[in-house]
């Protein structure tokens, strides 16, 4: 059982008649970033407060790290850390005063705070911000701070939630790597976002709607069973295009991507460009390819049921 | 011990936090040096200068020395003659006087009549021949200036009549101890500490709590392993400080400005203090655990506040109240701490010969830190 650094059956979690999380059963693997890809308001952050004890299912069983939830609630504190959506350090304090808030919180002595906080101020780039209030800082700097506030203590497991939403891409990529630092040394980590591109570097990811675990597996898997075949369509009248195919039975959807419409056609159809170049609404001097299918196919066809 | 250093690292984050707040760090020296000086100098039960008008029917030299020796009281102060009655009445209901002097035509003769005069004795009961020798007309609806009016009815006549004073034997001597001049500060700035100490603690903690729920801190403070007893405690502590320098710039400056002595032993004062500034901390958090935002903590924070003021006894006699008011009031921290700070500066007890107001107040301590630390969850449920 302990390669599993959560395991979760069967979870379940109402607020009110708002079935938040439904059934939800998650395996993570020792060591690893595994990802929950879903749209805003589809579970993530409960399913995330629900692994961390910080909500009780109204059902299932957890296990995080070996204690089991919500009972050892407190026990499972000291060894993970979590990053909230919203900033949640203080406004008022310093960087240093932050962390070594932080740290005393953690029990740190004086002389294991002084390395370890200079030691994050120079992994996470903050030494020459120290002194500044965190309330004064950016987007990218305060994720920063969050960051090396959650992983002080040097948690077994880490929760990141929304970790990237105020943040520029150049910052997305820097706080990834680091991601993949702290993943190589042995943090599992557990990663909630919105982003595509995000999810694709996870080693696994579970895809959510409306607190529903739709599909999950390495983004490669996913990806490869996926239930439909990708073309792109390079045609002149592509919006036209887009509400003919739409209606064919077949298609599950298009999308434009600048000039060339990107549809999805079913599994049950065996040469997806024949069937498509048969298409009345499909001109012979279009060109048809097929293509590879990216995450965003997968999570289209995953989760279209659920969208009116 | 990590529960200590836990405690220890909240008490210094709330201390640097507070550092930085320069409003509130503000609020807390002016707020007991402004209110003391405006009650202090305010709040005055010996009513002096009452604007009067007079009703002058004789109009002799009588009436005029007569006027001036009420005068001389400071009671009252002479502000405008009216002619007739009438006229009196409509400006003590337009609020031009407070009251009006009716001085009758005879004045003279009741005055000789009058059984001060000494002229002869006639039984007091006989009404014709002794009646008073003039008439107020008060606006009674304000006890208190009724009653200073009322304590000059029987004002001796001795200077009128450059005559010395007919040796009446009181039925009762009356020694007044702790406070001989009847000084009205003397009996509010120990009970302003009161006060204000209710108002600032129970303000700053009320709020303590909500604001980190308001600014998402409490989200990252429940994951981490402290404790909710720990973060109460650590919440605390800094106010207390605070606390004690409200306290020492009230009496200090009370006993500088307005002469109110310290007759009490500072230990006594420091203790009977720092049970009432834990008692208050614990209901602010109490609140802190109930409301969701600010301006609720706040909202809760001027329900206690308010009775406080009006029902602890630091306006109104405790005596003076109906029994449902006195259960009310014994139910108020502020009531326990104004008998003991009263007794302690005012009166040198010793705070533990007052055990009931000092358990009290510690049972309310306890069973507030403990209501607090089961009510705040360390879940989002």
């Amino acid at each position: 059982m302990s390669e599993y650094v959560i395991n979760a059956e069967n979870l379940c979690r109402n607020f009110g008649d708002l079935k938040a999380i439904q059934n939800l059963s998650l395996k993570v693997e020792k060591g690893r970033i595994y990802g929950f890809l879903g749209p805003n308001g589809c579970g993530k952050t409960t399913a995330i407060r629900l692994l961390t004890g910080l909500l009780k299912p109204n059902s299932g069983k957890i296990e995080v790290l070996g204690f089991s939830l919500p009972k050892d609630a407190e026990k499972l504190r000291l060894h993970i850390g979590y990053m909230t959506q919203k900033f949640s350090l203080y406004d008022d304090l310093t960087v240093k005063e932050n962390l070594q808030f932080v740290a005393k919180i953690y029990g740190l002595s004086s002389k294991e705070q002084k390395s370890r906080l200079s030691e994050l101020l120079s992994i996470y780039g903050l030494d020459h911000k120290q002194h500044q209030l965190a309330g004064s800082m950016s987007g990218g700097q305060r994720q920063r701070l969050s960051l090396s506030a959650a992983v002080l203590h040097k948690p077994e497991l880490l929760f990141l939630d929304e970790p990237t939403s105020a943040v520029d891409p150049e910052n997305r990529r820097e706080f990834w790597e680091q991601l993949f630092d702290l993943s190589d040394q042995g943090t599992s980590i557990l990663v909630s976002t919105h982003y595509m591109d995000e999810a694709e570097r996870c080693h696994k990811l579970a895809i959510l709607e409306t607190g529903i675990k739709r599909a999950d597996g390495s983004p490669e898997v996913l990806m490869q069973q996926m239930g439909a075949h990708v073309v792109e369509i390079t045609s002149s009248n592509l919006r036209y295009l887009k509400q003919q195919l739409l209606n064919v039975d077949g298609v599950i959807t298009a999308a434009q991507l600048g000039a060339r419409l990107r549809v999805l056609v079913r599994n049950s159809v065996i040469d997806p460009l024949a069937f498509l170049s048969d298409q009345p609404s499909v001109n012979a001097t279009d060109e048809l390819t097929q293509v590879r299918p990216s995450l965003e196919d997968v999570f289209v066809t995953s989760t279209g049921e659920g969208r009116q | 011990m990590k529960s200590l250093y836990r405690i220890y690292a909240i008490f210094k984050k709330e201390l640097t936090q507070l550092k930085r707040d320069r409003m509130t760090f503000g609020m807390v020296i002016m707020i007991p040096l402004i209110q003391l000086m405006l009650f202090g100098y305010a709040i005055n039960t010996n009513v002096r200068h009452i604007p009067v008008g007079i009703v002058d029917h004789s109009n002799t030299g009588l009436s005029r020395i007569l006027v001036q020796t009420i005068s001389a009281t400071q009671v009252v102060n002479f502000v405008e003659h009216y002619d007739s009655l009438e006229q009196g009445e409509a400006a003590i209901s337009k609020s031009e006087v407070r009251a009006i002097l009716v001085i009758p035509k005879d004045v003279s003769q009741r005055l000789a009549r009058h059984p001060t005069v000494g002229f002869g004795l006639p039984p007091s009961s006989d009404q014709v021949t002794s009646r008073p020798i003039a008439h107020w007309l008060v606006d009674g609806s304000d006890t208190i200036v009724a009653g200073a009016i009322k304590s000059l009815r029987s004002m001796p006549l001795t200077e009128l009549l450059s005559k010395p004073a007919n040796r009446n034997t009181p039925t009762f001597e009356v020694t007044l101890l702790y406070n001989p001049e009847q000084r009205s500060a003397v009996n509010i700035v120990p009970g302003l500490v009161a006060v204000i100490l209710t108002m600032t603690m129970i303000m700053f903690t009320s709020a303590a709590i909500v604001r980190e729920r308001e600014h998402g801190n409490l989200e990252m403070l429940i994951t981490t392993p402290v404790r909710s007893i720990e973060l109460m405690l650590g919440k605390i502590i800094p106010y207390m400080f605070i606390g004690s320098v409200q306290v020492t710039i009230i009496l200090g400056l009370g006993y500088l400005l307005f002469d109110v002595p310290i007759n009490g032993s500072l230990m006594q004062l420091a203790a009977a203090t720092f049970i009432f500034i834990t008692a208050s901390l614990a209901l602010g958090l109490v609140i802190s655990t109930i409301a969701t935002n600010q301006l609720q903590s706040m909202q809760m924070t001027i329900f206690i506040l308010l009775p406080s003021i009006l029902l602890s006894g630091f306006m109104f006699p405790y005596e003076g109240m109906p029994e449902i008011a006195q259960i009310i009031s014994e139910g108020l921290p502020a009531t326990h701490f104004l008998r003991l700070i009263r007794g302690v500066v005012l009166r040198d007890v010793e705070i533990f010969d007052m055990n009931y107001d000092v358990y009290w107040l510690i049972i309310f301590t306890l069973a507030g830190l403990a209501l607090a630390s089961i009510r705040f969850k360390k879940n989002l449920d």
